[in-house]
């Protein structure tokens, strides 16, 4: 695509704008490119105002949902919990999610989540991909497939468009590196965005080096130099945008970010809220530090459950506030959950057999509860559902078809989402 | 001025430069590079261990139809190599050193000459990075672990060559203080292994012991039996998990209440019964019921059980037992711990190893190629398990002296689409960030000063990759994956910078300011990134950058060099 010369740029004011003329004027990064100079050119005005996007709330550790969304008071399993009424309708969670407990309106518990994968790495990865891990092939990840999926309905996008705060993310698989996650700190602070030369000079180096590129590539050495390229070209797009201002936390009025909460997970959720507004189709949130296999209650009395309660409730209160919610997506996962037993240490160990998820906003039904536990807590009584699945439901609630399906590298076509089924009861 | 880096005759000129090697432009040297696909360096010296990975390897090409590809240039080998044994790209004059050599046994030498004496150092530090990661992770926020103290002692280790055997006897058994710092007078970094993965029992000392050394995956087994690999039961978690309960982490505070130092030392273990002589613990099954172990190694062995350490009846009869020495004594004499350590390196210098992931053996994930697997790993026992030797033997075979390019011959050999690996072609990856950066300083020729504080601002520069997960098992991973932040760092990052300064006394300065042509310096930094010189479409953009550059040649070669930096020529291992 070429530019005549001396084109106005149809975004005027911001200095750093002035560097896509200089892009724009020269051929560096033609042909395969070509897509990223058009993108580059494209006015932040035009952004579609209703994009979807979906926020992942994960809980690293493996979180005790029944400590949390489906308490089970008086049983041997229960813990010392109580639970407390919601703004739903005979939903009962635990009293140390009281801010939350005023959002439910917003959001459904899943209580019939059964998966078998109860080990941290694999579970992980079965979460988030709904595929269980297999030596021959990596699957993508909720945000790379919703990123992929998505991403071109926002041209005007120059961040990437899946965002891990706080990292613990599984990554693109065989989508390639291009749809792996932006990994940043909740800070907000991304490392090394300062040029410190000339656009037009930075415009020069990189058609050199697109000329020691194409004579390596031109040799065949597989597909990892060409994703490395892509990155390269999205880093372009990323180190010159005015977007960029989105993860600057810092700069909300302090009102809000104590609402949030001075804490990591707190910011990450506000960064969430924030790069939601200017488009972002997929961010994933980490709090880590439920893995709890000992003295479970007082740190979850105490610490976790407060900046949880906080941060989430904060985040859904504020994208209902702002109109968002109803294309933003919210989900609240482990990799699994933890024993109703209660082990000697005072903890709960791995479990994967029954347990909750929460989901809200988008397409999904709200103020529900959906599916049942045994009363210790041990079985699901109702359907079971598999991490496929809740995916399903996910990307359905988006608007993305699941007739959508992919050729892995090694040809095989996969469904998306694993082929899961979606959860009726999540259908608004 | 000249205007134009263009294609002249070249004149001999002597090193007038401090380690750059000017003369090696020159005419003759440049043109070996360009056509330089001799014959393999495996050709030059064959010992019946390289013969019989070469053989084995064969045989699977010749069963699947695969044609290898055509042996990597003399340049790419020499940068592959450098790489992979000693963790940075090679000198310039360490490049011409190899390419001059019209020796017939040149790559045996260089290989000899990379384990040997003169590049001790360098390869006790690579090695020294690596095992650290892999005994301790990336993770720098563990208060229980000293990573100076790990890698002191790793570095002291693969100076000396330890045979690995002994290696992870001292790391299984190891005891004292785990700084090196004022006070603590017992100063073993040895003790890092196992001085942050006491917590809980020793739940990760048990998981990571079984990983590591033999292979094993068992951290799941923790709670219930592997769901795959039926060889692995719950009871073994724990039977094994029983060796380490002698094992203590002292924290010594330093005056305030940051942890100085931790003292890893043996203690008598009454057990959870409070019988020392059966010293017993308990775990819990799934359905609430509790059972019994006592220390019996993953083969059935079982060990005395009491949980008092060595010492003497007044009447002088014997008692007690040293639970982790008699685990080491198992681990070493494991046959699984030979092949661990096979598969481990196989997969460093080839890029897949026999079983993915390289540390989970079993019925459930066969081995590529058993045969070599099992031979390898009785060859180096028959070596007293000398790493070098299989080191050697590795890097010296046929499939590690392939090019990196896909064929029409070895295209179905595409490990990357998830077929089992053939190494009928160099599989190309991404540096480990530890030689990225040793390699940009090499490329830089950057002065390293105190080889403590080097470390220490690595590791600062490292940090900015490390993800942690959250987890008690402490999983971590690295942004340093050709993501965002990783061609952020190399685009603009401090380390880029500095290399791209034009301060007097730096290597992109000393190039610029020296007497070559400019045509001439162009190829000392073809050489220097990529151990090639420039293509002619390659020589015209470099024209291109003189012209807007008003003639400039030196802010046109910080130019060009930003490019190289930054390409994947760079930054692949190809």
């Amino acid at each position: 695509m070429v530019f005549p010369p001396n084109q106005q740029l149809p975004v005027a004011g911001l200095p750093r704008r002035h560097f896509l003329s200089h892009l724009a004027g020269m051929a560096a990064l033609a042909g395969p490119a070509s897509c990223f100079t058009r993108s580059l050119l494209a006015n932040a005005a035009d952004l579609k105002k209703r994009h979807k996007s979906a926020i992942l709330l994960w809980m690293g550790g493996g979180p005790s949902t029944m400590d949390i969304w489906d308490l089970k008071p008086g049983q041997a399993t229960g813990g010392p919990f109580k639970q407390i009424s919601t703004s739903a309708d005979g939903i009962a969670i635990s009293e140390h999610m009281p801010l939350t407990a005023q959002q439910m309106h917003h959001l459904a518990i899943v209580r019939s989540m059964s998966t078998r994968e109860a080990d941290h790495q694999r579970g992980r990865y079965y979460m988030h991909t709904g595929f269980v891990p297999n030596p021959n092939v990596e699957h993508p990840s909720y945000g790379s497939v919703i990123a992929h999926e998505l991403a071109d309905a926002i041209e005007a996008l120059e961040i990437p468009p899946f965002v891990s705060v706080g990292g613990g993310s599984v990554g693109s698989g065989f989508l390639g590196t291009a749809w792996d996650p932006f990994v940043v700190n909740a800070d907000g602070r991304v490392r090394n965005l300062d040029m410190g030369i000339e656009p037009q000079r930075l415009a020069e180096r990189l058609r050199m080096l697109a000329a020691v590129e194409d004579r390596f590539m031109g040799e065949n050495r597989g597909a990892l130099p060409g994703d490395h390229r892509k990155v390269v070209e999205k880093t372009v797009r990323l180190m010159t945008s005015s977007q960029l201002d989105a993860f600057k936390v810092a700069e909300e009025p302090a009102e809000v970010r104590e609402r949030f909460g001075e804490n990591n997970f707190g910011r990450g959720c506000l960064m969430a809220r924030r790069l939601v507004e200017v488009g972002v189709p997929f961010v994933e949130v980490n709090l880590g530090g439920w893995d709890n296999h000992s003295d479970i209650f007082t740190t979850l009395a105490d610490r976790k459950l407060p900046e949880l309660d906080q941060a989430m409730s904060a985040l859904v209160a504020d994208l209902a506030d702002r109109g968002l919610l109803d294309d933003t997506a919210i989900i609240w996962m482990g990799e699994f959950s933890r024993t109703p037993t209660i082990n000697g240490n005072g903890g709960r160990d791995h479990w994967a057999r029954s347990w909750s998820v929460v989901v809200g906003g988008a397409g999904f039904r709200r103020g529900v509860v959906v599916g049942e536990t045994s009363t210790d807590g041990r079985e699901v009584v109702s359907e079971p559902y598999s991490s496929q699945d809740l995916m399903a439901s996910v990307l359905r609630a988006l608007g993305i078809p699941l007739e959508t399906s992919y050729r892995a590298k090694n040809g095989r076509p996969m469904k998306i989402a694993n082929g899961g089924r979606v959860i009726s009861e999540l259908v608004a | 001025m000249e205007t134009e880096f263009g294609d002249r005759c070249l004149r001999v000129i002597g090193s007038s430069l401090p380690g750059v090697i000017f003369c090696m432009v020159a005419c003759g040297f440049g043109g070996t590079l360009a056509t330089s696909r001799a014959a393999p360096p495996v050709a030059d010296s064959i010992v019946p261990q390289i013969a019989f990975i070469n053989e084995q390897i064969e045989a699977v090409w010749d069963d699947s139809g695969l044609k290898p590809a055509a042996a990597a240039s003399d340049g790419e080998w020499c940068r592959r190599v450098y790489l992979d044994l000693i963790g940075r790209i090679p000198t310039l004059a360490e490049l011409e050193d190899y390419l001059k050599t019209r020796e017939r046994n040149r790559a045996t030498r260089l290989v000899d000459r990379l384990l040997g004496d003169d590049y001790a150092t360098e390869y006790a530090r690579h090695w020294a990075n690596v095992w650290t990661t892999i005994l301790i992770g990336r993770d720098t926020n563990n208060r229980m672990v000293d990573r100076d103290g790990m890698r002191l002692y790793l570095s002291e280790s693969f100076k000396a060559n330890v045979p690995y055997d002994r290696f992870v006897e001292e790391l299984l058994t190891a005891t004292g203080d785990n700084a090196d710092r004022e006070g603590a007078e017992q100063f073993n970094g040895a003790t890092n292994f196992l001085s942050g993965k006491l917590a809980d029992g020793g739940i990760q000392a048990t998981a990571k012991t079984a990983q590591i050394f033999l292979g094993l995956q068992v951290q799941c087994t923790q709670c219930h039996n592997h769901p795959f690999n039926s060889g692995v039961k719950q009871n073994q978690f724990w039977e094994l998990n029983a060796f380490f309960r002698q094992a203590r982490g002292l924290r010594r505070f330093d005056g305030g209440r940051r942890v100085a130092w931790v003292e890893l030392v043996d203690e008598d273990f009454a057990g959870q019964g409070g019988n020392p002589s059966e010293a017993e613990i308990y775990y819990e099954l799934r359905n609430g019921l509790v059972k019994v172990a006592y220390p019996v190694f993953i083969d059935g062995t079982e060990i005395p059980r009491s949980g008092l350490l060595p010492g003497q009846l007044p009447d002088g009869e014997p008692y007690g037992i040293n639970r982790r020495k008699e685990l080491a004594r198992l681990v070493v004499s494991s046959p699984l711990l030979p092949k661990a350590i096979v598969n481990r390196l196989w997969a460093h210098f080839l890029g897949y190893g026999f079983t993915k992931p390289i540390d989970d053996f079993g019925d459930h994930n066969r081995p590529t190629h058993p045969v070599l697997l099992d031979g390898l790993a009785e060859r180096l026992q028959q070596y007293s398990y000398d790493l070098k030797s299989l080191m050697r033997w590795i890097v010296l075979s046929k499939p590690y002296s392939l090019s990196s390019r896909i064929e029409a011959g070895n295209k179905p050999d595409a490990p990357q689409l998830g077929e089992p690996p053939r190494f009928a072609r160099f599989y190309p990856r991404q540096m480990q960030a530890e030689q990225l950066y040793e390699s940009l300083l090499t490329a830089t020729q950057a002065d390293q000063g105190d080889a403590a504080e080097a470390a220490r601002q690595r590791d600062r520069w490292l940090s900015q990759f490390v993800i942690a997960f959250g987890t008690d098992e402490g999983d971590d991973s690295t942004t340093f994956n050709g993501s965002i932040p990783q061609v952020l760092m190399l685009f603009n990052g401090e380390l880029i910078k500095t290399a791209t300064k034009l301060d007097r006394g730096g290597f992109l300065s000393d190039v610029a300011s020296g007497p070559l042509r400019n045509r001439d310096k162009i190829n000392v930094l073809y050489l220097a990134a990529l151990a090639r010189r420039p293509s002619a479409v390659e020589l015209q953009e470099a024209n291109r950058l003189l012209l807007a550059r008003k003639g400039e040649a030196a802010e046109a070669l910080q130019d060009v060099w930003w490019a190289l930096l930054n390409s994947n020529e760079f930054i692949l291992n190809h």
